[in-house]
């Protein structure tokens, strides 16, 4: 246990298109772009340059923080985070977290929402647990699911990597298909991580028929705010699923982390949607939408798929996932979503590679 | 007032004495009649502002337990057997902690072969997960111990873990005195937390420590059981004051002033080894006596080799096996018993000082040097495994065993060694399969052919 | 010390029974314990309660291997359970049953023991009429009440009363008063 730091300076972005300038009006601006913003994780911890989950998490817990006047608590899984944001004695946490272990975050979270029904707090102090996809997809998918049925007030947050990247980029059930991983290596003719493998947990949460559900990534951090601050405005468990890229484990240049998350998006492979009581409500159309290549090439885990002769045929498989995705969810303003609740269609058997 | 009334019953009185505030649960046999009369009371609403959550796993029990507390709620939950493996890497990451929870342990075996019964391979298992762990002799003990734990553990910091054996205590039914509100009121302040999740003072729970400071923690968490040692007896010595009963405790002594034969002995079992100790002296005079441990972690060196004096022979009865090495409480008896005579103390030792240093890797056991120094023969007895009853007929035939000087210094209490010599004869010839159930085959209680 | 043993199948409340014969032994200033036999049977499969009553404090826990009384809820048992182990030679024997101890089978084992103390009742039926279920636990406890006079008839109805309400406890009671009665018959008889 250790108090985070005195801060004596800060520092405010201004002007970027990500953040959103000074000159927008005051309720268009970011929270981030504000100087009331909590510096939730503050300057100082040890994240790899271009890490997505960092920049997500901040913005994710600022407006949090912003949405209920600061007062929150985090229970953060094992992972990059948690190492990255606490070495001892020093912690880049000005809010009270807690780390307990790696798959048992929303327990852990579910716990701190117990202890303030029972002190009559829960009406002003709020709990998001937090984690990466391997604390959330894998090893924390029970507590997780538990943490919905039982309908626990947490927004849980996963930084979705899509790899174990703190202990070496290994395979999850988040990896998508055709990535290297160091467990999924492209020998012997296979395709890096195995087609028609993994999970999307976003649509398990859907599943539960929880209040709000959605999807974002670190290239559009309005929306991601908007979204954070949407959910707290529910009470029961919500989930909220960010994309963010790892330079590290995906082999991408550490300064195109946001290019590269908007490539996920534009392409179709990564829907950015938000579901209300199980029920897809709306979805953020691609504004021009992308052959996959684009978003492949700039990532060395897919190198396997363009050097000597190259793997044109899970170029192809990728593609028509993405095509699905834009089918299925409605990506694109032309096409609308299919008929029915998204949990039904894939029931009819259109599962993606 | 006493009432005749189950264990689970009682312990789920006293639990809810104490004032919880947040319950959590995974059900598991035996420790299911705990937590169904919790239910039961905080649905109730008797003891509000109480929250009861039903959990998924073993492991978010203890998670839950490990949010409440650190968001400042006195937190409860109890389990057994498999359970509380599942929840093996949570148990460590409470202690590492601090966060002073109370969990009930109803004692029962491990699987494979699955077992619903009683011994206490679960808790042992777990002996060094930074926990306390106190063992009840009976159910008046295991209520009162459970009162006793939330002080102990909120005075400390450190979750506490209470043991009583499954079924024999859980589901046995007899006459208890659960104290009143206005005792457990008088005993147990409200939790002060001393590490709290709370936005108006932000502080971080669970950071990482590398090399530089990991070993340091260790050792303080060490102190912190030692201080225990003599928390735990003040405590309980409040406790009784209060209740006018003693109840816990480091451990007791029974007829052991002029034993030359001291059993060492933890959980329920006691009771029937003290009828048959008294049955032994009476008819033959035998001076025998026992050793009531009641706290294991800490483990009370210093007070066990005083107990046990200058007695001839001691035979530790153990309900838990650790395969490959033997009795695990043995070898902690065993450590204690080297303690070198000045070491083992009179009354007038210092202890807090001792207590608070790091232990003194010179007072590590030697068996060599325990039987030079002429010190008694220790013998472990395995008995009770899976539920099979430990009966006065076996401890009379055991203890006289023990008394001709014809005791093994490991020894299976009624084990049928006719099966163990069968099933090792079909390993020597290279046909067998699972033990397991190779032996229920030949006892014909499964049928033949392949299982 | 007195130790009962009853035997039935998992339903027939023979746990229950166990419980309330402490409870009744409790309320007349005994000590006494009760525990089952522990395992994870299932509706019809045999089980076990035990109970010991002393005039001091119980610390045995071991299973009663040599009991003072065996109630046995479930004839059917007879065959299959060695349900009269270890009874002692002056042990009372009782037995759910519509049909004599002769009926049962059990002549032989009648003339050894004292004759009085072997009796059959057929709780179930008085049960059914008093209760509208078949459950016998509570009608054999009267019928032990009358047959050991370990406890009595007053004291079951007591703990009969906390533990159930309403009709149930009525039905119980009635129950418990006629097999107690018919007990007394056959005495007489």
């Amino acid at each position: 246990m250790s108090r985070p730091p005195e801060q004596r300076e800060r520092f405010y972005q201004t002007g970027t298109l990500a953040v959103g300038g000074r000159l927008l009006a005051e309720e268009q601006r970011t929270v981030q772009a504000g100087e009331s913003r909590a510096n939730a994780i503050t300057k100082g911890h040890r994240a790899c340059q271009g890490c997505g989950e960092a920049l997500g998490a901040r913005y994710v817990l600022d407006a949090a923080m912003r949405a209920t006047g600061g007062q929150v608590i985090a229970a953060n899984a094992t992972g990059c985070l948690e190492v990255f944001s606490t070495p001892y004695p020093e912690s880049s946490w000005r809010l009270p977290w807690i780390h307990s272990l790696f798959g048992n975050a929303p327990a852990v979270a579910s716990g701190v929402a117990a202890a303030l029904r029972a002190k009559g707090r829960a009406s002003e102090v709020r709990v998001v647990g937090q984690g990466g996809d391997g604390g959330t997809v894998d090893i924390g998918m029970a507590c997780l699911s538990g943490m919905f049925e039982r309908g626990d007030d947490v927004l849980y947050v996963c930084y979705d990597n899509q790899a174990y990247m703190n202990t070496g980029v290994q395979r999850s059930a988040a990896t998508p298909p055709a990535a290297r991983t160091a467990t999924t290596e492209p020998l012997g003719g296979h395709p890096g991580n195995e087609l028609g493998q993994g999970k999307s947990a976003p649509l398990i949460a859907m599943a539960h028929e929880i209040p709000y559900v959605a999807t974002a990534t670190v290239a559009e951090l309005r929306d991601l705010e908007a979204k954070v601050i949407r959910a707290m405005s529910f009470r029961g468990p919500r989930y909220l699923h960010v994309l963010v890229p790892c330079p590290l484990g995906w082999g991408s240049d550490p300064a195109q982390t946001i290019r590269i998350a908007r490539l996920a998006k534009e392409t179709g492979l990564f829907p950015v949607f938000e579901a209300l009581h199980g029920r897809l409500a709306a979805v953020s159309q691609i504004r021009r939408k992308l052959p996959v290549e684009e978003y492949l090439r700039p990532q060395r885990r897919y190198a396997h798929l363009f050097a000597d002769g190259g793997r044109p045929d899970l170029v192809a498989a990728l593609q028509a996932q993405a095509d699905r995705n834009v089918q299925r969810f409605g990506l694109l303003a032309e096409a609308e979503p299919r008929e029915g609740d998204l949990l039904h269609v894939l029931a009819d058997g259109e599962r993606g590679p | 007032m006493r009432e005749q009334i189950e264990g689970s019953q009682a312990v789920a009185q006293a639990v809810a004495r104490c004032r919880p505030e947040v319950i959590c649960a995974y059900p598991i046999t035996p420790q299911t009649h705990i937590v169904e009369a919790l239910s039961r009371m905080v649905r109730a609403g008797a003891l509000a502002p109480c929250e009861f959550v039903n959990v998924e796993s073993e492991l978010a029990a203890m998670s839950v337990a490990i949010g409440a507390c650190a968001a400042g709620a006195r937190a409860y939950t109890a389990t057994a057997s498999q359970g509380l493996l599942y929840m093996a890497e949570a148990l460590f990451n409470a202690s590492g902690l601090g966060l002073p929870i109370v969990m009930t342990v109803g004692n029962r075996a491990i699987g494979a072969p699955i077992n619903i019964w009683n011994d206490q391979s679960d808790s042992m298992a777990m002996r060094d997960c930074g926990w306390v762990q106190l063992y009840a002799a009976d159910n008046q003990e295991a209520l009162d111990m459970h009162v006793q734990a939330f002080r102990v553990a909120e005075e400390l910091s450190l979750p506490v873990m209470v043991c009583m054996d499954g079924f024999v205590l859980t589901h046995a039914v007899e006459p208890l005195e659960v104290p009143s509100q206005e005792q457990v009121d008088a005993f147990l302040p409200a939790f002060a937390p001393l590490q709290l999740l709370d936005p108006a003072d932000p502080v971080t729970i669970g950071a990482m420590v590398g090399p530089e400071a990991f070993t340091e923690v260790r050792v303080l968490a060490h102190a912190k059981h030692m201080q225990a040692l003599d928390a735990i007896p003040r405590i309980v010595g409040e406790y009784e004051q209060i209740t006018g009963r003693p109840s816990g405790g480091l451990l007791d002594r029974y007829r052991c002033d002029d034993a030359d034969t001291i059993v060492v002995a933890l959980g329920s079992v006691l009771g029937t080894l003290e009828e048959t100790i008294d049955e032994l002296r009476e008819q033959q005079g035998a001076a025998i006596g026992a050793v009531r441990l009641k706290t294991f972690r800490p483990f009370p060196r210093q007070e066990l080799a005083q107990a046990i004096g200058d007695a001839e022979r001691v035979i530790v009865l153990e309900r838990a096996f650790a395969v490959g090495a033997g009795g695990i409480v043995t070898d902690n008896v065993r450590a204690a018993l080297a303690l070198a005579p000045d070491q083992a103390g009179g009354p007038d030792r210092a202890r807090a000082p001792d207590r608070a240093r790091a232990p003194d890797p010179a007072r590590a056991p030697d068996p060599a040097r325990v039987q030079d120094q002429g010190r008694p023969r220790l013998h472990t007895v395995i008995a009770g495994l899976g539920g099979r009853a430990i009966t006065r007929r076996s401890l009379r035939g055991l203890l006289r065993r023990a008394l001709a000087g014809d005791l093994e210094e490991l020894y299976f209490l009624d084990l049928r060694a006719e099966v163990v010599e069968r099933e090792l004869e079909r390993a020597r010839k290279g046909v067998s399969g699972p033990h397991a159930e190779s032996i229920l085959r030949d006892l014909r209680m499964v049928m033949a052919g392949p299982v | 010390m007195f130790s009962v043993r009853i035997h039935g199948r998992g339903g027939q409340g023979v746990v229950t029974a166990a419980e309330l014969l402490s409870a009744a032994a409790f309320v007349e200033g005994l000590q006494a314990q009760a525990f089952p036999s522990f395992g994870s049977e299932r509706m019809g499969a045999p089980v076990l309660a035990f109970c010991r009553v002393d005039t001091r404090p119980i610390r045995l826990r071991e299973p009663i291997a040599e009991p003072d009384a065996v109630v046995v809820a479930d004839p059917t048992l007879l065959h299959h359970v060695d349900v009269f182990g270890g009874l002692a030679g002056d042990g009372y024997m009782l037995i759910n049953s519509m049909h004599t101890i002769g009926e049962l089978g059990l002549q032989e084992l009648h003339e050894r023991h004292h004759p009085e103390r072997v009796v059959s009742v057929p709780a179930s039926e008085i049960a059914r009429a008093c209760l509208g279920r078949p459950i016998p636990n509570v009608a054999l406890l009267g019928a032990l009440a009358r047959l050991s006079a370990l406890i009595s008839l007053g004291s079951l109805e007591a703990v009969v009363r906390e533990r159930f309400s309403g009709t149930a406890a009525e039905g119980n009671i009635a129950a418990a008063r006629q097999a107690a009665a018919q007990v007394a018959e056959l005495a007489h008889a």
